[in-house]
């Protein structure tokens, strides 16, 4: 038993910090930025570049990896989201240009790194296991489970203690009135974009360790269970997306060891459904909509 | 009565925006809707076209309850409504907005169409002229082609007043119709509105300009803070004090 | 060109020709619930519903290809009625959202059955469709849309896609109207999935993924979703030009693979940022452009 609670904490904590990505734009833009996944997936490349080729320790290639996510998000950001700041659609033609971008970033990685699975070489994924109480875990769980609560840690301390924190704060609930207040509202985007863009890094990062298994497509089945995680804790809410995270992976593990791994998926949208027909904000969303 | 209000009530994140309003229209009255900023009007008009729900009280057309029904219904029964902020189809030409508030009158089944039986036709050349004929009314025949993004203010103003028109309802209900105009804009509106009061139309008025409401109207409502506070002919609401206090002080 | 070599070119893109009719399709699904502002995204689903009973109707009841067609068009347009109305009211986003999750449970649900081989499949499928059964379908699907233009049920779904609101106050149903369109998509993606059944001899959970509504989606945008025949515009342009591509992709040294996936983000990026109205736009814009030179040309 104690062994599916870190099991689910685990994938839970990926599937957290994948969200909050997700939700820290989302809070900002009211758009859902689709390339995040694509972000997610090169960057775990990145990570294994760093690692395999370069022999970089795992302890520099993650941050940098990470930064190199940070920096991926503002270029989607420019690129994708910039342009149609104006327009009076830009919820559904971000997202559009969002997926466009997603299409390229994933074929840039197809091309690159081809379609085969790889993997961390021996040695990057400490195999050792820790005895917790009665249970057996093993030490990569762990040390991602502490990774993804740092980060949580780090995010949340950003976001209420600092002045970059506020101002990002300012803009999601009006960027009206944070522009009026002298706020350079697509700088502060900008930011957004790059802290959402490295969380979305560390979550491919850390996915890719966790199951040292590293593949162009890897983002897209992520990307619907991040989907499923914002829905259910509320499209907006931080707090939400890191509990619904967390909720959505104890979830899956039990529901893999009662009723078998085939289920394993259909839970994240049997979840997504139920939300959003009986309870659409979710757990911690806001039932209105932002103003202008 | 044709339109009755009792009591209604709706709130607002803790605020009262109407706080237990009534009063009626008659048929074939043009009834003005008047009051300081913030009153409570165009909420009133939301209430009763159905775009929001009441949380008290009732809204009866000709007798029957319509506050619990959906927008649609009540458009069936015979409301509808132009608004402050205009709410033209931009991509749509006039002529084509126009067409698009007779769909409650058009009878174009689908099947037909599959067909190309000789009736959708003459059907559809009836809708268009009836949607032309509505367009010069408002006196806009030669903007007929034209998008309704590319329209001046007044001009959108006046295809919406068409568009409400092209159902043939019972009770038009018109949010400020003159905002933002110059007086000879305002003029030719007024005369619109005589003219569909001379024609038989219930008319509810929500307007700032209070002379035009006192020219228009018959009967004049004012409300403020969400409640009545004076209800009358134009004459006895123009001495009211309550409604003198109540704009004076809107003026702070 | 002698007639060998004509009849080898033809049947090297007799498959190509197949595809975009195919796609055609598949964009109109998609187009019919944005024609009144709804971004569906679970035609996937739908595609692999119609490709699925079409298919056992095929290989274990033996029925013949007309009836075996219609059962693929009918049976997820049934389902889509009860997978509508509680998604009517959801906005935006969250639409896209609950028809994404939808199309990846129907996806889930053909992978874990057994009775068509889970995740392998069906194979051996006879290939009765023909490049004219295709192109029946488009048209007659274009045909349905064509007629809906312009009628009082077009100008409400306009209506409806500008404005809904303010639709229904001009007594515009908008939630049967919206039902309607998401059934009548469910129907061309039924309808698709089932021709390409039994055009490509197998069928398998992971073509109906999400990446394939995806794929929909930007021919749709692309060819334009203003006018009803945008999306097959789309279809044609994004499924020839990787073909004509190919060549300069092998030198370059890119795959066909990710050439094609780069074609459509880049192609659907440029759109969506320069020419939001989609290639089906040009002429009336090239057309609007020449006018205003002429005119500018004409003034004093």
């Amino acid at each position: 038993m104690g062994q599916q609670i870190v099991n689910g904490l685990f994938l839970g904590s990926i599937y957290a910090l994948f969200a909050l990505g997700y939700t820290l734009v989302f809070g900002v833009l009211d758009i859902l930025n689709l390339a995040h996944q694509a972000v997610f997936m090169l960057c775990a490349y990145v990570a294994l570049l760093l690692v395999g080729s370069l022999h970089l320790h795992m302890f520099a290639a993650f941050p940098l990896a990470v930064l190199a996510g940070g920096l991926l998000g503002i270029v989607v950001d420019r690129v994708a989201f910039k342009p149609l700041r104006g327009r009076s659609d830009s919820n559904i033609s971000g997202l559009i240009s969002s997926i466009a971008l997603a299409t390229i970033l994933e074929a840039v990685g197809l091309q690159l790194f081809g379609p085969d699975v790889e993997r961390f070489p021996l040695g990057t994924v400490p195999d050792r296991g820790i005895q917790i109480g009665g249970a057996v875990v093993s030490e990569i769980q762990v040390v991602i489970i502490a990774i993804a609560l740092l980060v949580m840690g780090a995010l949340t301390f950003l976001l209420q203690r600092t002045r970059l924190g506020r101002r990002i704060r300012a803009v999601a609930e009006s960027p009206l009135a944070a522009r009026i207040l002298g706020v350079n509202v697509d700088r502060i985007i900008a930011a957004a974009f790059f802290l959402s863009s490295a969380l979305g890094a560390a979550a491919g990062v850390l996915f890719g360790l966790a199951f040292n298994n590293v593949a162009p497509d890897m983002g897209r089945a992520v990307e619907l269970k991040g989907l499923a995680v914002i829905i259910l804790g509320g499209m907006g809410s931080m707090p939400g997306a890191a509990v619904a995270g967390f909720a959505l992976g104890l979830l899956e593990v039990f529901t893999v060891a009662k009723l078998g791994s085939s289920y394993r998926d259909a839970i994240a949208f049997g979840v997504l459904f139920l939300v959003l027909v009986v309870r659409p904000h979710g757990l911690f969303g806001k039932a209105a909509l932002r103003e202008a | 009565m044709l339109l009755s209000l009792e009591d209604v009530r709706r709130t607002f994140g803790g605020v009262r925006a109407v706080d237990g309003v009534r009063f009626e229209v008659g048929a074939g009255e043009v009834h003005g809707l008047i009051g300081p900023n913030g009153a409570g009007k165009t909420t009133l008009l939301n209430l009763v076209s159905g775009l929001i729900r009441a949380e008290g009280g009732a809204i009866s057309l000709d007798g029957r309850r319509i506050d619990r029904l959906p927008s649609h219904r009540i458009a069936a029964l015979g409301i509808t409504r132009t608004y402050q902020s205009i709410r033209l189809f931009p991509a749509l030409t006039a002529a084509d907005n126009v067409l698009v508030g007779e769909h409650l009158l058009r009878r174009d089944p689908l099947w037909k169409r599959m067909l190309f039986l000789p009736s959708v036709r003459s059907e559809e050349r009836a809708a268009r002229e009836k949607a032309l004929h509505l367009l010069a009314r408002v006196g806009l025949s030669e903007r007929a082609g034209e998008r309704a993004a590319n329209l001046s203010y007044g001009e959108q103003r006046r295809v919406e007043i068409a568009r409400a028109l092209a159902s043939e309802p019972r009770v038009l209900l018109l949010d400020e119709p003159t905002a933002g105009m110059n007086p000879a804009e305002v003029a030719s509106i007024a005369a619109l509105i005589r003219d569909l009061a001379r024609r038989g139309h219930t008319v509810l008025l929500v307007e700032h300009n209070v002379k035009l409401v006192m020219d228009v109207c018959e009967r004049i409502t004012v409300l403020d803070f969400g409640k009545v506070i004076a209800d009358g002919v134009p004459a006895a609401v123009a001495k009211d004090p309550a409604v003198v206090a109540a704009y004076l002080g809107a003026e702070r | 060109m002698n007639s060998e070599a004509l009849r080898d070119l033809w049947l090297t893109y007799q498959s190509t020709v197949a595809f975009i009719g195919l796609n055609g399709l598949l964009a109109l699904s998609v187009y019919t619930t944005l024609a009144c502002g709804q971004l569906s995204l679970g035609q996937a689903g739908f595609m692999a519903l119609g490709a699925y009973t079409s298919t056992i109707l095929t290989l274990h009841a033996h029925l013949p290809f007309p009836v075996v067609l219609a059962a693929g068009t009918l049976a997820p347009a049934l389902l889509a009625v009860p997978l509508a109305l509680p998604v009517l009211r959801l906005k935006g986003v969250f639409l896209a959202i609950a028809t994404i999750g939808f199309g990846e449970v129907v996806r889930i649900f053909f992978v874990n059955l057994d009775y068509t081989n889970g995740a392998l499949g069906l194979v051996a499928i006879p290939q009765r469709t023909r490049l004219w059964t295709i192109y029946a379908a488009l048209a007659g699907a274009l045909f349905v849309l064509w007629r809906i233009r312009g009628s009082r049920t077009g100008y409400a779904l306009e209506a409806i896609r500008e404005d809904e609101p303010a639709a229904r106050t001009m007594g515009i149903h908008a939630d049967a109207y919206k039902l309607a369109m998401m059934v009548l998509g469910a129907a061309f993606a039924g309808l698709a999935g089932a021709l390409d059944a039994h055009f490509n001899f197998i069928v398998v959970p992971s073509s109906y993924s999400f990446a394939r509504v995806v794929e929909m989606l930007v021919f749709a945008v692309v060819g334009g979703t203003a006018v009803f025949y945008g999306p097959v515009v789309g279809a044609a342009f994004l499924t020839l030009l990787p073909e004509v591509l190919r060549e300069v992709g092998s030198r370059v040294g890119m795959q066909p693979g990710p050439l094609r996936l780069f074609v459509n983000g880049l192609v659907l990026l440029l759109v969506i940022l320069f020419l939001p109205d989609g290639l089906a736009s040009l002429p009336r814009r090239i057309r609007r452009r020449l006018e205003a030179r002429r005119a500018a040309a004409h003034a004093p």
